[in-house]
This record gives C-alpha cells, sequence and structure tokens, in this order.
C-alpha cells in the first residue's frame, strides 16, 4: 500500500502543476486576477505533495521492500542504512522523482517567500515553473514510473553499484540537482520578466538569490564529485573531461556568467538582453545536464534507443523547454532595452569580457562534447574527444579569464582609466612576474599552460584582496567579501591544478611483504596482506606505513573490495594528506611470483584543488546571505519610513 | 565467521585478481627504467582510450585490455619509437575512436576551427556593444 500512496501523492502533485500552470495562464491572459489568489497555496501543495511522494520512495529503499521493482533492481537488504537512503536516488527514476521534488519544493519557496515582485511577474514565474514540473511529472508517471511493484516478489533485490557506495557520492547527485532547479528557477524569473515587460533591477534582485544559490550548490557539486573521482576510482585523476563532467561543466559555467550580468542590471539596470539570454542559456545546459546523463545517449548514440518510449519521451521535453525557452526569448528581446551605457574601460566592460570568455569556454565544451555523438549519428564514425582538446582550447581562455577576474574589481562602474588601473594592479602583475621568473629559473619540464597558472595564480591571489586596499573593513558589505573569497578560491584552485599536472611523482611497484618504496621524501614500508569483512563485502587490505623525512610514521591501509551482491571489485586508496600535499596509495593485484602491486603518488598541493572549489563555493554564499540581508534591512526602512509619513 | 566468509570469498576472487598479471604485458604495472621515456609514454597513455571502459583513458582504468595496452606503449616507446609513431600505430589498429587527441581531418575539421570560431564571435560582440556606446557618448 505504501508504494501506491506515495504514486497516488505523486499524480495529485502532477494535477496541481497542471492545475497551477492553466489557472496562471487563464488569469494572465483573461485578466482574472481573482484565479491569482490561488495560486500561491497551489505552489505550496505542490511542493508537499511531491515531498511525500519522494519521501514515501526513500521509506522503500529503507525498509527494502522487495515487491517494488526499484528497490530490487538498485538495492540489497545487507547494506549500511546511509547508502540504502542514497540508493534512492542511484537510479534512473528516483533520481528523476528527486529532481521533481526539489522543483516542487523551490516553488513552494517562491509562493511563501516572494514579496518583492509584482503580481503578474511572480505568477508568470510560477505558471513557468509549473509548466517544467508538468514535463517531469508525466515523464515520470508515463515512462520511469519509480512505484512500479514486481511479481513474484524475490527473495533480496540486485544491490547498489558498489562504486556509489560512498558518502561522497551519496550527497553528489541532490547538490547538483539543486543547482539545476535553482537555475531553472532562475529562469522562470526570467521568463516572468520578459513576458510582462518587467526587466529591470527589481527583477534581478529577485532572481539573484536564485542564481547565487544554484551556483553556490553547483560549485559544491561538481567540487565533491571531482574528489569522489580523485579518491574512489583509484588512479589518482581529478578532472577526466568526460561527458558527464561536463554535462555538470556546462550549467556552471553559464551560471558563472549569469551571476556576474545579473549583477550589472541589479546595480546600473544594464546588460538586459544579455543577461536574460544568459538566463536562458544556464536553464538549457541544466536540462541538457539533466536529461543527457539520464538517457545514456552521451556513452553511445546507441545506448539511447535502448529504451525508445524514454529517448523519445526525453528528446520531446528537452525540445519543447529549450525551444519554448528560445522562442520566449527570440519573442520578446526586441521590446528589451540593454539600458544604461558604458565604456569599455570599466567594471561593466571587464564583466562583458568575462561573460563573453565564459560563454566562449562554455561553447567549446559543449562542442567538444557533442560533436563524437554528432559524428557517430551521421556518418557512423567514431572519435573521441579528451583532455587534450579541452585543455588547448579552453585554457588559454582560462589564463585571459582569470587575468580579467583580477582587475575587474578593481575598475569603477561606467567609466574608468587604463592607466589608473594599471596602477592598481601593479603588484599583482609584479607577482606574477617575478613568479614567473622563479618558475622559469628552478623548474624543469612544467607545461606551458600550468607554468602560466601557476604565476598567474599567484598575482591574482594577490590581487582578489585588493579591493580591500584603503577600506574600512568593518564597513565593506557582506557580499564583497564573498567576492574575493570565491575569487580567491579561484587562485588557491589554480595553484592545485598547475602543481598536481607538473608535480605529481609516480611509482608503479610489485612489492613483496617488507619491500620499502621511496617517493619523493616518502618511504612506504609494505608490510603485509590480510583479508577483511565488511557488511556487505570483503576485502584484501595492504598494511602499510609510510613516513614523510624523518617525521611520524603512519598507519595507511588500501584495499581491494569484493562486493559478493554486484560481482565487482573496488579499490580503496589510502591517502595520506599534509599540508603541501597528498600521498596515494592503492593496492593493485598479486603476480605468480607472489608479489602485490602498489601504485604510490606523491600530489604536492593537489587538496588545494578542492579546497579552491569550497572557498568558490562560500564566496558565493556569502554573497548570497549579504544581499539577502541588505534587502531585509532595505525593506524594513521602507516601511518605517512609510509608517513616519 | 566473517572472517571465514572473507577467506572463502579470496578464494574465489583469486584467480581474477591473478589474470592481469599475465607475462604478455609486463609494462602493464611497471615504469620504464628511463624517467624521460617512462614520461612520454605515460603523458601518451593519458590521451590514449580505454577501449573496453567507459570514458577511461588507459592510464587510470583497471581493465585488462587496458593494461595490455600501456604494456605495449612502454614497450615501443623504450624500443624507441616517438609517441606521435605509437600514436599512429594504434590508430591503425583500433582506429581515431582510441586517441582522446582527434587528428584533424575531413571528419574533425570544425572541431578544431570551433574555438575559433567562438573566439571571433565573442570579439565581434564586445566590440559592437563597445563602439554603438562611444558613438552615443
Amino acid at each position: 500500500m505504501i508504494a501506491e500512496t506515495g504514486l497516488i501523492a505523486l499524480w495529485l502533485a502532477a494535477a496541481l502543476a497542471l492545475l497551477q500552470f492553466a489557472l496562471c495562464t487563464i488569469g494572465l491572459v483573461k485578466g482574472r486576477d481573482e484565479f491569482f489568489a490561488a495560486i500561491r497555496p497551489i505552489a505550496i501543495a505542490q511542493g508537499v505533495l511531491v515531498t511525500i511522494s519522494f519521501l514515501i520512495l526513500v521509506w522503500l529503499f529503507i525498509r527494502s521492500d522487495m515487491s517494488v521493482k526499484l528497490v530490487v533492481m538498485n538495492s540489497v537488504a545487507v547494506k549500511p542504512l546511509i547508502y540504502k537512503i542514497s540508493g534512492t536516488w542511484g537510479n534512473h527514476e528516483g533520481s528523476m522523482l528527486l529532481w521533481v521534488a526539489i522543483l516542487g519544493i523551490a516553488g513552494a519557496g517562491i509562493g511563501l517567500f516572494e514579496r518583492t515582485l509584482k503580481q503578474r511577474t511572480l505568477v508568470t514565474t510560477l505558471a513557468a515553473q509549473a509548466f517544467i514540473s508538468v514535463g517531469f511529472y508525466a515523464y515520470l508517471l508515463i515512462a520511469s514510473n519509480p512505484f512500479e511493484r514486481i511479481f513474484p516478489v524475490p527473495a533480496d533485490g540486485q544491490g547498489l553499484n558498489p562504486l556509489l557506495q560512498d558518502v561522497g557520492l551519496a550527497l553528489h547527485p541532490p547538490t547538483l540537482y539543486i543547482g539545476y532547479v535553482g537555475l531553472s528557477i532562475a529562469f522562470s524569473f526570467a521568463v516572468g520578466a520578459m513576458i510582462n515587460r518587467d526587466v529591470g533591477p527589481d527583477f534581478a534582485k529577485a532572481m539573484r538569490p536564485w542564481v547565487l544559490g544554484a551556483w553556490v550548490f553547483l560549485t559544491l557539486g561538481i567540487t565533491a564529485g571531482s574528489y569522489w573521482a580523485y579518491y574512489e576510482l583509484g588512479w589518482g585523476g581529478w578532472w577526466f573531461w568526460d561527458p558527464v563532467e561536463n554535462a555538470s561543466l556546462m550549467p556552471w559555467l553559464a551560471a558563472t556568467a549569469l551571476l556576474h550580468s545579473v549583477n550589472v542590471l541589479a546595480t546600473r539596470d544594464g546588460l538586459r538582453a544579455w543577461t536574460l539570454m544568459l538566463a536562458v542559456v544556464a536553464f538549457s545546459m541544466s536540462m541538457i545536464g539533466t536529461f543527457l546523463v539520464r538517457s545514456g545517449v552521451l556513452t553511445s548514440v546507441h545506448a539511447f534507443a535502448v529504451d525508445p518510449t524514454r529517448g523519445g519521451f526525453i528528446l520531446a521535453l528537452l525540445a519543447i523547454y529549450i525551444g519554448g525557452a528560445m522562442a520566449v526569448f527570440a519573442l520578446r528581446v526586441g521590446t528589451v532595452k540593454e539600458g544604461s551605457q558604458f565604456e569599455p574601460v570599466s567594471r561593466e566592460g571587464a564583466l562583458v569580457a568575462n561573460n563573453l570568455l565564459l560563454s566562449a569556454i562554455l561553447g567549446i565544451v559543449f562542442i567538444g562534447t557533442l560533436y563524437p555523438l554528432f559524428v557517430e549519428g551521421v556518418s557512423g564514425d567514431m572519435i573521441s574527444v579528451g583532455a587534450p582538446y579541452f585543455n588547448l582550447a579552453t585554457g588559454p581562455i582560462a589564463l585571459i579569464l582569470v587575468a580579467i577576474m583580477a582587475a575587474g574589481p578593481l575598475l569603477r562602474w561606467r567609466r574608468d582609466k587604463a592607466k589608473a588601473l594599471l596602477n592598481r594592479i601593479s603588484i599583482p602583475i609584479f607577482i606574477t612576474a617575478a613568479a614567473l621568473f622563479g618558475l622559469v629559473l628552478f623548474t624543469t619540464s612544467m607545461s606551458t599552460l600550468s607554468l602560466l597558472g601557476l604565476a598567474l595564480a599567484a598575482g591574482i591571489a594577490v590581487a582578489s584582496f585588493a579591493p580591500l586596499w584603503k577600506r574600512n573593513l568593518r564597513r565593506t558589505p557582506m557580499h564583497t567579501y564573498g567576492m574575493i573569497i570565491a575569487h580567491f578560491g579561484v587562485a588557491v584552485a589554480l595553484v592545485g591544478m598547475a602543481s598536481e599536472s607538473s608535480f605529481t611523482e609516480e611509482k608503479l611497484v610489485a612489492a613483496s611483504p617488507g619491500d620499502e618504496v621511496i617517493v619523493n621524501n616518502w618511504k612506504v614500508n609494505f608490510l603485509a596482506i590480510e583479508p577483511i569483512a565488511g557488511p556487505n563485502w570483503t576485502a584484501l587490505e595492504a598494511r602499510v606505513t609510510a613516513q614523510y623525512g624523518d617525521g611520524a610514521i603512519h598507519q595507511i591501509e588500501p584495499q581491494n573490495r569484493m562486493f559478493p551482491a554486484a560481482q565487482t571489485q573496488t579499490s580503496e586508496a589510502a591517502l595520506l594528506t599534509r599540508w603541501n600535499g597528498q600521498l596515494y596509495v592503492v593496492l593493485g593485484d598479486s603476480d605468480e611470483q607472489g608479489r602485490w602491486q602498489l601504485r604510490i603518488w606523491w600530489k604536492p598541493f593537489v587538496t588545494l584543488i578542492w579546497y579552491g572549489g569550497v572557498l568558490i563555493a562560500l564566496g558565493g554564499l556569502l554573497a548570497m546571505i549579504g544581499r539577502l540581508r541588505r534587502a531585509v534591512r532595505q525593506k524594513r526602512q521602507r516601511e518605517y519610513a512609510e509608517a513616519l509619513i | 565467521m566473517r572472517y571465514l566468509l572473507a577467506l572463502l570469498a579470496l578464494t574465489i576472487a583469486l584467480p581474477v585478481t591473478a589474470q592481469s598479471g599475465l607475462p604478455s604485458a609486463p609494462y602493464a604495472h611497471r615504469q620504464l627504467d628511463d624517467p624521460a621515456k617512462e614520461a612520454d609514454a605515460r603523458a601518451l597513455m593519458d590521451e590514449l582510450r580505454c577501449l573496453k571502459c567507459q570514458s577511461q583513458s588507459i592510464a587510470d582504468s583497471n581493465a585488462p585490455m587496458a593494461g595490455d595496452m600501456r604494456s605495449q606503449v612502454r614497450e615501443r616507446i623504450a624500443a624507441g619509437d616517438n609517441p606521435e609513431q605509437v600514436r599512429s600505430w594504434l590508430i591503425e589498429r583500433y582506429g581515431d575512436w582510441v586517441t582522446y587527441n582527434p587528428p584533424v581531418n575531413s571528419l574533425t575539421w570544425p572541431l578544431w576551427f570551433a574555438p575559433i570560431m567562438l573566439l571571433i564571435v565573442a570579439i565581434f560582440l564586445a566590440r559592437g556593444r563597445f563602439k554603438r556606446r562611444k558613438d552615443k557618448s
């Protein structure tokens, strides 16, 4: 009965979404304002119902209800509780339900909290949100029902992919989905503003927290995903330019551009059309990110046809949403004036450059990701596009972008002088030049990209704090601190990336117990191999000690795990973190002489990649909180002033 | 009981784990003695696709076939081939699919042309924007 309750809740939520869309549209078109009173409660009820439906699915996974097909396919009775819960969204149907649940909650959030927008704009926004939801509901109910029963009821399930049984990955999809949904909400606002010809600072200010929030979650999601791939896959790589990764990177790039241009719109009432277009692009990218990953088309064009109903459905939804978004934009953009003007050397000018370069990178990633599919679909030839292409094509643009990032915050709005800028930025330029000189002198075999990246990072690290120069630190607004921390985070991540790709040392050895391996300053001793057992796996565990220089001796235990339920093996790397890098030890297989393969890496400053990511997200969070607090304060002041009159 | 189970699983798993240590691929998990050659081999392996996996290079795959290919790459480089020769040899055997660095040909030129086009469009857009502003002011 529980599963059926979940399904009923889902149907009801779908019906409410349809009602919400219909009432909004009729109200808007026929001018029946009395309908509008019902919109907020409906949006809230829709959010509650779809959340109930999702929680019921979680409950079915926790109880290991093997009469539900999805649980059978993706879970097993003997498994730690957290992976039973995360198994809910570790599959196609469950993750789509999570998606639409987050969308429903976001819609309810708008219904509850949004008070600054004009009524018609708000209603149109909720109509767009409902329209997006309806497609997802239809997709779930028609093509991928998560609550489908199975008969006869099997004794146990088939288990969750062992690679996914990891805390990092338990949190990764929800984080990304919140980001995607946030962008779709931002887009709904853009539709509201476009249709009601209400594009201006008020709209930008209403949209900005959603963009910032979505961006923070996307940043965290990508950072977590990268770290997960790094330690879980056991080969020490942190970014593979894999289509699935690119599908999450593209919305992030668009959101990054959008969050910068929305500031111009909110502060200076400029870049109106451009901001709207970025909102459309960001939304399209999050749709592509969601659907392409879920449809399996990214692995091969042919994987798409495995389930034709789903494939067709997904294509239709993509066409409706992206086509619809473009159509609304194309129809309305003519009526939108670009807004107040500025000269090339100005804060706006730097932000335009930021937007264009980010869009260029986005375009390259998009083409590089989809071109192989295109070729395969058209001619049947198989080509691969990977790191060499992406690094070469996007790397130089990214470096120019971060250089502009250092200069942008030091420019004045509307108009500034290039000479004055050079003055302000002279110290970072000097630091970059000195770092470049030092690196060329003291290092060998660094790639040009890493060399420039490291030198630039040194300058940016200093430049990112320059906006605080001669300012009252206590009166500096929180969102400025947010920007500084985020920009500093980019420098930190850049150091990590350049250092990892240039200074990593690798040792592959076949070791017998008692052998010692030297990697950089590390002495790694292989002591023994022992079998151990976990809740749903057995493993071979290597007992290894590692010592950095004359420091303390650390015990580490890299494992080779067997998951009997899924018949798969995973390697659990052992990581030792120091302030200046990470030692990464993986246990491989044994050879016929009874020696064991050990893969050992010393990766200097590699952790900075993810610390940088976390700093970037933290900066976004501070900016969001700062903006929201300021909005609340201004509203209070306005009310107070009105009360006085 | 747990310990016993673990042992049992081990005996089942051992034949599987021993497979990839076959002598046919001596350099699957062994580096070349010459660091410069190993660096060349490593850089090339990062750019070759593991044909049995889903978007992984042979440098970071557990698949036995990736091990074989690593060994082939290292052996060829050790024998004095330069990385590009090894790459073209592999492309001959497996097709363009094997290299993550797509060669420029009639099929892939739009791919390489696109970034340049995008940058030109970006510069054009930026210029147009600013010029208009200057004219008006």
